[in-house]
């Protein structure tokens, strides 16, 4: 299991945009940097983070090695019912993640 | 050859030995013009309409804030449906792709990348209808990201 953060405003009305901020704890290795022995350091990179919210998927990423470590990423989504905004990604090694926060719609 | 062109020929080649390893080891922008074509389908891209934000100045490479933004008006009908992250001078040029739909209300993104060296970073938008717009923000990079000093 990643550890992952998702935030978003407390309260938002109904029909606006608001933010989604998500940070990923995760070490994005390019693949080109060497060990301690000189072994290259196999590519781990988050390379898909999807956002689903209110039962369909409202944002997608695919990610690159030109990402910075530990990825950061804002979006925005309208606002329509009151619920969680769920992201989930997977890495090159097949681990996957997982966060949500609860959006309050007025 | 005349005097003036062998002249400038070989001041070239001097200033390129004269490079340290060091700086020899980045990489010179490469062509993206077929990762264009790639993403694009062929459509010519419009110029402007897209925003990318980049600090002038970026210290270090491993980590710089990068925001996107097109005025679109996010509809069903007319909305960006992907935004495309280049940076020509990384080992691999296509740092990201971004797909939105009319649910995002603003196309808006913001991130951070990692850029290898000074360059021109270019982001491409896929707008509803085939469309693309195109726009480069160039940003000084100080310690550029992706090269391991050991090597």
């Amino acid at each position: 299991m990643m550890l992952g953060r998702v935030q978003v405003p407390q309260s938002v009305k109904r029909g606006e945009a608001f933010e989604v901020r998500v940070i990923v704890q995760h070490p994005m290795e390019t693949g080109f940097r060497r060990d301690l022995q000189g072994q290259a350091i196999p590519v781990n990179i988050v390379d898909k983070l999807a956002c689903t919210y209110g039962g369909r998927e409202v944002f997608r990423a695919e990610l690159g090695t030109g990402i910075a470590a530990n990825p950061y990423i804002a979006f925005y989504v309208v606002a329509r019912e009151s619920g969680p905004i769920e992201i989930a990604w997977s890495d090159d090694r097949g681990q996957e993640g997982r966060a949500s926060a609860l959006v309050d719609v007025a | 050859m005349n005097r003036r062109r062998f002249i400038a020929a070989s001041a070239s080649g001097l200033a390129a030995a004269a490079l340290p390893a060091r700086a020899q080891r980045f990489q010179p922008p490469q062509d993206v013009a077929p990762l264009i074509e790639q993403i694009t389908g062929g459509v010519a891209p419009t110029t402007g309409g897209i925003t990318v934000k980049l600090p002038q100045l970026a210290e270090n490479g491993n980590s710089v804030p990068l925001q996107l933004a097109v005025a679109s008006p996010m509809t069903v009908e007319d909305h960006v449906e992907a935004l495309y992250v280049i940076a020509p001078r990384n080992p691999r040029p296509l740092v990201a792709t971004f797909h939105l739909s009319p649910d995002a209300g603003r196309a808006e993104i913001a991130t951070r990348v990692r850029l290898a060296g000074t360059q021109k970073v270019v982001a491409i938008a896929r707008l509803s209808g085939n469309r693309f717009l195109v726009n480069e923000t160039e940003v000084l990079v100080t310690s550029a990201a992706c090269l391991d000093e050991s090597m």
